[in-house]
């Protein structure tokens, strides 16, 4: 079957009345959460893994796709009208959104946002289900070897590349893999640590440990530094977009989504190197450098069609390889796997109905995003003004209620309350949180493919790289690793490099007392530029 | 000895320094226990990851331990309403953490209704609210919405409790 008509099976799918409504109820739903303050997209489909365990699969992830673009675009509301992203992926957004809603121009910051979005996720999705086939098509001619590779890769990637610290990504990884040891090993049938305790000898169920680490870490770490001052919040009206403005965002949508999607199709992508490369693409082809700094609607267009490109890529993975390469992704992958659907390339195989299905709903749920977000946008912005103790507290009680039905057990309440603290801490130290999360759940995959690998080579380690792939993917893993000595080496061999993007306001503010573990700088476009910015984003939040 | 006081204080870091090495070592500990006649379709075997990844956290918890003793630190992370001007306000988190484990150990015998709504309620006035009987009528309605949601709606059925019959 080629694409095209697996495709419209799959909106035939998607398209029944009761399928279409689970499509909008995903979309309100992902939105509401998205905006509100401290619910990031990774949460929401948390939050609502345990709820969705009663749908059908086809139904749960036709839901689980409005979730998905809801949650994007609720997240730059809050950037646009808050000026405080909650995600690293809306930093970008929120540098010119928030001084266009300042300057009274929300409503355009709003509009190009969302049409940027529905340009970038629909133009995405196409590449989507274009990409996916072909990468599976690629993917079913390899073994083992080759995944435990393409996976060591993933998780090394997203641990070094990401992140300000290379040394706190690997102790998170670290965390992750321990946790995701917790149960019977599935090929002898032992148990790892477990304590003798036979509630833990199924493992820790990974709901239970995304909603801890997401909701309960977040909540708890929110408590402890809660802003006793109200933040201001901008007023806004319907949103729309005059001729110049149109004229001045649909090129920064496309130049948005060619940057974005291959970005978030990566292992180690993700939506901030994008969002921020969109950036400076926008800021040396405007045609109003003035207005940079002061409210520019392609500072806004870009980075946010960027964004959504990105959503989209970072899905061709997931589907195609059964590697999650954000948040996101792998509490939806953990999802699957509740199901009992086996991730990987066999997938378009085996479940080829529910992939298109999914598929098919990720365009209704951007079209829906488009015509449900523009009316409700004064809507949303009244969502951000919920009173912090209930908002909080209803995170906690959702995070428990979520947690507590998958097994009606008070035991993993208590697992619950554990790694929330453990969330709690991570956030303190700077720990980041996706390590953990990929650790706990590609641990236990990475070590089947191992132990396969060495089954068919007798034990003998050559099997590792017994397949050429595998070896390219070492070279890769090499380089990653090895990246802040070669840097170092070049940078001493050309003292007068200046990172290619000196220009952003954020890096002449850099924090002096900020110290890297990995010494250098670990990778030219790591987020600690946009951690600055997002800390100076804040302070500003503090003036009068 | 004031010295060590001097040098250790602000670097509550090695705590997670700490957590590291403790987590390694449990790991190690757990995976020498484990007793594997070698066998040759599984050459890998139960222990060999576990090893990797013990070695991985006490690689980890030295080289933190080393960086944060040289001057190094984690960066706290931002958010819309978190605000890092002020130390860590326990006053606010223990109460929150004391209404979730005050739900976790009546859940099973009173019911979700009622733990819900101690839950919700605790929570609420933890975090600074003080409309003592709005936020008793949101909990309730919060804790049976949820209750019925879940019966009618999903077919789960959470623990009635001390309720049972009443529901």
């Amino acid at each position: 079957m080629d694409v095209f008509s697996s495709l419209m099976d799959g909106f035939a799918t998607a398209l029944t009345p009761m399928n279409f409504l689970y499509a909008v109820i995903g979309v309100v739903l992902g939105t509401a959460v998205g905006v509100l303050p401290g619910l990031g997209p990774a949460m929401t489909v948390a939050l609502l893994l345990p709820v969705t365990y009663v749908l059908e699969p086809t139904s749960a992830f036709i839901m689980f796709a409005g979730i998905y673009y809801g949650g994007m675009y609720g997240g730059s509301t809050t950037s646009i009208l808050l000026n405080t992203p909650g995600e690293s992926s809306s930093v970008v957004t929120a540098i010119e959104g928030n001084k266009m809603a300042k300057a009274g121009r929300a409503a355009q910051a709003l509009a190009t946002a969302a049409i940027g979005s529905f340009v970038a996720g629909t133009i995405g999705t196409a590449l989507l289900a274009v990409c996916a086939p072909i990468v599976v098509k690629f993917a079913v001619s390899l073994g083992s070897p080759s995944y435990f590779a393409i996976m060591v890769l993933a998780l090394l990637a997203v641990t070094a590349v990401l992140g300000s610290s290379r040394l706190r990504g690997f102790a998170s990884l670290g965390l992750g893999l321990a946790i995701g040891l917790v149960g019977m090993d599935s090929v002898t049938g032992q148990a790892r640590l477990t304590f003798g305790q036979p509630l833990l000898s199924d493992g820790l169920d990974i709901v239970v440990v995304a909603v801890a680490i997401f909701a309960v870490g977040e909540a708890l770490w929110v408590a402890a530094h809660l802003r006793r001052t109200p933040l201001h919040i901008i007023p806004v009206g319907q949103p729309w977009m005059g001729k110049e403005d149109w004229k001045r965002s649909w090129k920064p949508w496309l130049r948005g989504t060619v940057l974005g999607f291959p970005f978030g199709a990566l292992p180690a992508g993700g939506a901030e190197i994008p969002t921020f490369l969109s950036y400076v693409t926008e800021k040396r082809l405007t045609k109003h450098p003035e207005e940079f700094g002061k409210g520019a609607i392609e500072g806004v267009a870009g980075p946010e069609a960027a964004n959504n490109a990105a959503a989209a890529g970072t899905l061709t993975p997931m589907l195609a390889l059964g590697l999650p390469t954000n948040a996101t992704a792998a509490v939806m992958l953990a999802a699957f796997t509740s199901y009992g659907i086996q991730p990987g390339p066999q997938l378009f195989e085996s479940e080829g109905p529910l992939v298109w299905a999914l598929i098919a709903s990720l365009f209704i749920g951007n079209f829906l995003l488009l015509v449900i977000n523009l009316p409700l946008a004064p809507l949303w912005a009244k969502l951000l003004q919920l009173p912090r103790p209930y908002l909080y507290a209803g995170i906690l009680f959702f995070a428990t209620l979520g947690a507590y039905s998958v097994n009606l057990q008070a035991f993993d309440l208590v697992i619950l309350l554990v790694l929330g603290a453990l969330g709690f801490m991570m956030r303190r130290f700077g720990l980041p949180v996706l390590p953990l999360i990929l650790g706990v759940i590609l641990g236990p995959r990475v070590e089947g493919q191992l132990r396969k690998t060495l089954q068919l080579s007798a034990g003998d380690p050559a099997g590792l790289w017994s397949e050429p792939i595998a070896v390219g993917i070492y070279v890769i893993v090499a380089i990653i690793l090895a990246w802040p000595l070669l840097l170092k080496a070049w940078r001493r061999s050309r003292p007068q490099a200046e990172p290619a993007f000196a220009g952003m306001p954020a890096t002449s503010e850099a924090d002096p007392d900020r110290t890297d573990a990995g010494g250098a700088n670990p990778h030219p476009f790591d987020d600690r530029d946009l951690d600055t910015t997002r800390n100076t984003a804040a302070g500003r939040q503090e003036r009068p | 000895m004031t010295s060590l006081t001097s040098r250790l204080k602000g670097r509550s870091e090695l705590g997670v320094a700490l957590l590291l090495g403790a987590a390694g070592g449990l790991v190690l500990w757990d995976a020498v226990g484990l007793v594997t006649p070698y066998s040759k379709s599984d050459p890998v075997g139960p222990k060999t990851v576990p090893y990797i990844v013990a070695g991985l956290l006490l690689v980890c918890a030295v080289m933190l331990a080393i960086n944060v003793l040289r001057g190094g630190h984690g960066e706290t992370e931002g958010g819309e309403d978190v605000d890092l001007s002020h130390p860590a306000d326990w006053k606010t988190v223990l109460p929150l953490a004391g209404a979730f484990i005050a739900n976790v150990l009546i859940i099973d015998w009173a019911g979700w209704v009622i733990s819900g709504t101690v839950l919700f309620w605790g929570s609420v006035w933890a975090l600074g609210s003080r409309h003592y009987v709005r936020d008793g009528l949101i909990s309730v309605s919060l804790s049976l919405l949820t209750f019925y949601g879940f019966y009618l709606g999903l077919g789960i059925s959470l623990p009635a409790g001390l309720l049972e019959g009443i529901l």
